[in-house]
Order: C-alpha cells, then structure tokens, then sequence
C-alpha cells in the first residue's frame, strides 16, 4: 500500500501514474490524496472490473514509457476536472488496464469503468456547455473603457476549459469570470486566471438587463407552458446568477389564469 | 415609442415557435475568415421549455398583406411598432456582449413593398458586419417576392437566409395567404441554393471570393391552418429539401389569433402533431426513411400516440427481429428505441465482443421498447412478443396524458 500525494491537476497526476505504472503498482495498492484533501481516498470503490488479476508476472520487458490510445487521455483530462474524488483512482484503474493489454478498451462502452469514465467525461462536457450558456457579463463603466465582469458558480472546476471560447466570442474588450474556484482575466492579449472571488465582487445589475428580461417575457408563449422541459435544459441551480430568472414565477403565474384554447 | 415598449411589441414573433434555431457563426474578427456555422448555444428557456439562442424580431409589424393566419395582417387590429436599424443593431451588440444570444433572428412585415422592407434589413446586417465587426450569427428572412440583388446583398451579411413556404398548395396559399404564390417563393429559394453552391465553389478556390449565407437556408411550414395531413406536409418538405438543398424545414403549429377568419380552424392542432412531424423529419434526414414509408395512403396522419418509427416497425413486423450483432447500420436504425448515437456505439463495441440485453440496458436503450424487436448475444425473453397481436400496447408509451415534447433535442425546433 502506497500513499501518493499530488495536486489535483491532469499534470500531476499523469507524472505520478506514469512513475507508478513503471514501478508496477497494481490500482488496489495504491491510495490517492491530493494535497487539498484531509482523507486519503481508496480504490476499489465503483464497479468491479471485469479485468483480470495482476499480469506483473508477465511484464518481463524492460522498462519503457508506455503509450495510450489517444482516445484515453482526452476522456482523462476531461473527467480530471470532476469533483468527484474517486476520480483519480478510476483513472489509474483503466490506465493499468490498458496498459496490461486491453488496448481497445476505450471503445467497449459497456465495461463497468468505461461507464464511469464516460459520465464523468460527460457531466465536466455538460457543465462546459452550460457554463458557455449562461454566464452573463456586467458592464463596469470606467474612464478609460469598459471592463465586462460575470459570477458564475460551475458544479465543476471548468473556467479554464470554457475560457478560450469567451476570447473567441469577445476578443475585442477586456473581461473578467469570477468563480469561487478560481478568476479568469482577459486583458486584449493576455488570458490570466487568480483564485477564487466571492459572489459580493461581481458588480450589479445594469439597464441592458431590463431590456433583456422586457424581451424574456415577451417571448413566452403561456398557451405551451412545459416547466418540467425549462428546469431540465436549465436547472435551478443556475437561476439565482440568471436575471431573467427572476420573471419566471410571474409568467407561470399568469398562465393559471388564461382561459382555455378555443374560448 | 420607448425602446422598451417597441421591443414588447415586436419580441411578439418569437413567440408562435417551438424552435430551437440554435446555430452559430464561425467568423474571425474581421469577419474574413468564414466557414458554413456551427452549433449555437442556448443562453436561456422560458417556462413554455423554448430555449432562446437569438434576438428573435420583427423590424415591423406593420405589413401591407393579408394573410389570415398572422397576427399581424392588415386586417388586424393590434399595436403596430418599428425599430430603427440602429435600434436593432443597439440591441443585438449588447445583449450579444452580455451572452444573452449567439446572433439575430430578423423577420418584418412588409411596409410600402417587398424590396424596401428587405433593403432594410439588409442595411441592419450591413451595419453590423461592416461598422461594428460583428462576428456572431444573423439569420435574415426573404420577403416574398424580393428582387435578386437584393437577395444578393443580404446573403453578404447573413450567415443563412430563409423564404417561407407557409402551406403546401398553392390553392391554400390563394384562399389564405393571397398575394403570396409558391412560384414567387420558390423562385427566392433556387437563386438563393443557386447562389450559396456559387460562393461555396469560389471560396474553395479563392479565400478572398465574397460569402454568401454559409449557412444555407431554411424554410417553415404551418401545421394545422388547413386540412392538408401529414404525409402531404412529409411529401412537401422532401420536395423542398431535394430542389433547393435546404438546411431544415421548420413545422410551426397555427396558432389561433383574436378574431381569426371563419376558413381558419378555431382550435390549434395537438402540439403532439408538431412534435411527430420533427420526429418524421429526423427519420428522413439521419434514419435512411422516405417520405412515403411513414404514413400510408389509408392513414395519411402520423400516429399521434407512438412515434413514426415505432408505427411504421409495427406495420412491417416481417423486417424483425434484427440481430444487434449481424445486422447492418441501416437495419439497426429501422429498429424502435434505437437512436442514431447508440447504432455507432453498438457497431463500435461489436469489433470487439458480443452485446448482451445487459449491455443494452447499459446503454440507456429501453429494453421495453426494444426488446421484442432484437436479438441479442444472450436469451432474450421478449423477443417472443414480436408476433402477438397486443405488441403495440406492450411497448408503446405507457402515460395516456400525452406528454408534449417528451423527447426533448429532436422536438425543440421551429422558426416563424
């Protein structure tokens, strides 16, 4: 049983995978904890493996720097950002069962980790694209230009995944995100992140916003109401940085008073 | 008129679809480098589960035409607004800085006459790109009966255009929508797939050649106005998609409007309808289905309590069932409950082992609806049920309440 301490980064944990996997330490032996976690976390948790017991007995070759598929080490770095603990054992455990030989095995959906791997890879993907949805910037006029700001506050640690998509979006003005992990900066040429902010840092709301929640409203339709279809695409955990959320109780209140189609 | 009011007025577009018009533009800054769009995010949902992606307005609902379907027909009383250019552009630059919408949606009714009213919009699109840089997606609709110079210029500016059909025949069109004939309409649609397979042609040689609407075109058709069923509506759209190479059709429901005409049904059609129309469509564009296979000469309306795919393998029994570890990719996506993404996945993992009903389960397939049509590596049970003269109610949807968009990407779409 070893202890291994790292930054909870892809980095950092690929440079300790690696040095284990050349050491030759079966998953089950080894104990994550990343340097910001008080308990060390344990493999085994999650669905048994279908792989067979340790191959160290046959790894006669000398020592080399293993490859992966590609496929593999995208899916890892996407699910790194999880906050999940377990994930960096997962990754350790299908990193050793590729390297053992079931090299195809990215492609078997259906195995146990795969799955896992997959969800993982999947929530960190949804949490991008929704992170790219509904961030909504704030103008702070200053004497020389204006400065766009956003709170925002990811179910996971995805600011340095959606970044370069705000500075395709608006590379022409200068913006910050704050998020309670950590604060991403773009000052024209430079993308720059420091830690995390508090919510009372963000600036208040301007009088854009009240066009924005004029057209919100305007656009509803009361005669298709469908709120099961709105929180599932928008949950509400995302309403309290939203401002047009704060409409949605007066529109669904009207809708109780309209009269029947066809009336 | 305050900014604010104008902009309730004529946000009133948006309003009668179902759409999800989510589209983005690829430009680069300066808006040289350009390639045919790519997906759009949507920002934010309304309690009607509609998602908005664009500023979706009129620049007017003032309009000379009298079609009896629209709200704002001249006939109509209903407060009447318009925006100035600079008022929309205004709009569409800071809500697009503030990441409320990916681009602008530009509709208008039709003032003084067709190429004015276009000459307008154009301008809005011009000022956009050329004065302003604006690199997100604008999407401009083509007034019946525009001249083709004028198509030219908003194709420049627009990263796709759309000329809508309305309704399937031109005797419709004459008893509903007079003024407007499907040869004038078609007329817009073919210089304008003329025009945008030109420009894809010279920017593959040159760069420098000029854009014209990357994003293709699209067209809306309106559900329920007439008696017109649905494998008319299929027909129609299958038409369209072949001559002018069009992106989509959208299938907007009729909504009833305040004092309508007496030739107008007084009731919208089941917004089910709407939603077994997308899923018809999907079937024709991703499944490998014609037209003509999914509702019949006897039956010519889509099944309102199943889908098209469930209703068709319940009428060709003979074609199943279809072994998931044999078949070909066509034969997989003809099975019920088996959506494109987890045929690759299935013609992934088959390389590699054999697929049991577990590792279906796994793949979030429901082996309710599946099972009677498959077999699998192991002993599947149900696959016994697929000669029973109950199978439909075995596996069609269990709640008699029929939900409305209970699927949900492939029935948020439409576009007015």
């Amino acid at each position: 049983m070893i202890l291994v301490r790292f930054e909870p980064t892809f980095t950092a944990w690929r440079a300790e995978a690696r040095r284990l996997l050349q050491q030759k330490m079966e998953p089950g032996q080894v104990l994550w904890q990343p340097n910001d976690a008080s308990q060390p976390m344990l493999d085994g948790l999650g669905a048994a493996s279908e792989a067979p017991p340790a191959r160290i007995a046959n790894r006669t070759e000398p020592t080399k720097p293993s490859t992966v598929p590609r496929v593999f080490l995208d899916a890892a770095w996407m699910a790194s950002h999880h906050r999940d603990p377990q994930r960096w054992a997962l990754l350790y455990r299908v990193l050793w069962r590729i390297d053992a030989g079931e090299r195809c095995l990215m492609n078997i959906g259906v195995d146990p980790d795969i799955h896992l791997l997959e969800d993982l890879r999947k929530q960190v993907g949804r949490e991008c694209h929704k992170m790219k949805a509904f961030v909504r910037f704030r103008e702070v006029k200053t004497e020389a230009a204006s400065h766009w700001v956003a709170w925002y506050q990811p179910e996971h640690d995805v600011v340095e995944m959606t970044a370069p998509a705000f500075i395709q979006r608006m590379d022409e003005v200068c913006w910050s995100i704050l998020t309670p992990d950590r604060c991403a900066h773009w000052e024209l040429k430079r993308l720059t992140f420091s830690p995390g902010a508090k919510v009372t840092d963000a600036p208040d709301a301007d009088a854009v916003e009240e066009l924005w929640r004029t057209y919100y409203r305007g656009t509803f339709n009361p005669a298709r109401v469908n709120e099961r279809c709105m929180t599932r695409n928008m949950p509400r955990r995302y309403w309290k940085n939203l401002p047009e959320a704060q409409d949605i109780a007066g529109l669904l209140g009207e809708t109780t008073n309209k009269p029947a189609k066809g009336d | 008129m305050d900014l604010d009011v104008k902009l309730s007025i004529l946000a009133d577009a948006a309003k009668y679809d179902a759409s999800c018009a989510a589209s983005g533009s690829k430009r680069s800054g300066d808006g040289r480098q350009v390639t045919g769009g790519g997906a759009g995010v949507c920002h934010s949902y309304t309690p009607d589960g509609r998602c908005i992606t664009l500023l979706k307005v009129l620049l007017t609902n003032h309009c000379i035409f009298d079609c009896k379907y629209c709200v704002n027909r001249v006939g109509n009383d209903t407060p009447r607004a318009r925006f100035t250019a600079a008022e929309v552009v205004g709009l569409t630059l800071d809500f697009h800085r503030r990441n409320y919408i990916d681009g602008l949606f530009l509709s208008s009714g039709v003032i003084q006459n067709a190429d004015y009213t276009m000459e307008q919009m154009a301008e809005v699109a011009r000022s956009l790109r050329e004065d302003h840089r604006f690199n997100g997606y604008i999407h401009l609709k083509a007034v019946p009966g525009v001249s083709d110079e004028l198509l030219e210029k908003a194709g420049r500016y627009a990263d796709r255009l759309s000329a809508n059909i309305e309704l399937p025949t031109q005797e419709d069109l004459d008893a509903l929508a007079p003024g407007k004939t499907h040869a004038g309409i078609e007329s817009s649609m073919a210089t304008i797939a003329a025009r945008v397979a030109e420009s894809k042609t010279e920017r593959a040689k040159s760069k420098a050649a000029p854009p014209f609407a990357p994003g293709g075109q699209s067209t809306q058709l309106i559900v329920g106005a007439t008696p017109a069923s649905d494998r008319l509506l299929l027909a129609t759209a299958t038409g369209l998609y072949q001559k002018h190479q069009l992106r989509r059709v959208y299938y907007s429901a009729f909504s009833p409007i305040p004092h309508g005409d007496v030739r107008l049904p007084g009731q919208a059609p089941p917004l089910l309808r709407e939603h077994r129309l997308y899923q018809a469509d999907w079937l024709m564009r991703f499944y490998g289905f014609e037209a003509g296979e999914l509702t019949t000469l006897d039956q010519p309306a889509l099944d309102l309590e199943c889908d098209p795919k469930l209703a068709w393998a319940l009428r060709h029994r003979a074609e199943f069932p279809v072994d998931v570890n044999r078949a070909s990719r066509g034969q997989l996506l003809r099975v019920p409950g088996l959506g494109v993404r987890n045929v690759l996945r299935i013609l992934a993992i088959r390389r590699y082992r054999s697929l049991r009903l577990e590792d279906l389960r796994v793949l979030r397939v429901s082996l309710r609806k599946v099972g009677p049509f498959v077999i699998t590596a192991d002993h599947n049970p149900a696959v016994k049920a697929i000669d029973r003269l109950d199978l439909r109610g075995r596996v069609a949807p269990l709640h008699s309440q029929l939900e409305l968009f209970a699927a949900s990407r492939s029935a948020l779409v439409g576009e007015v």
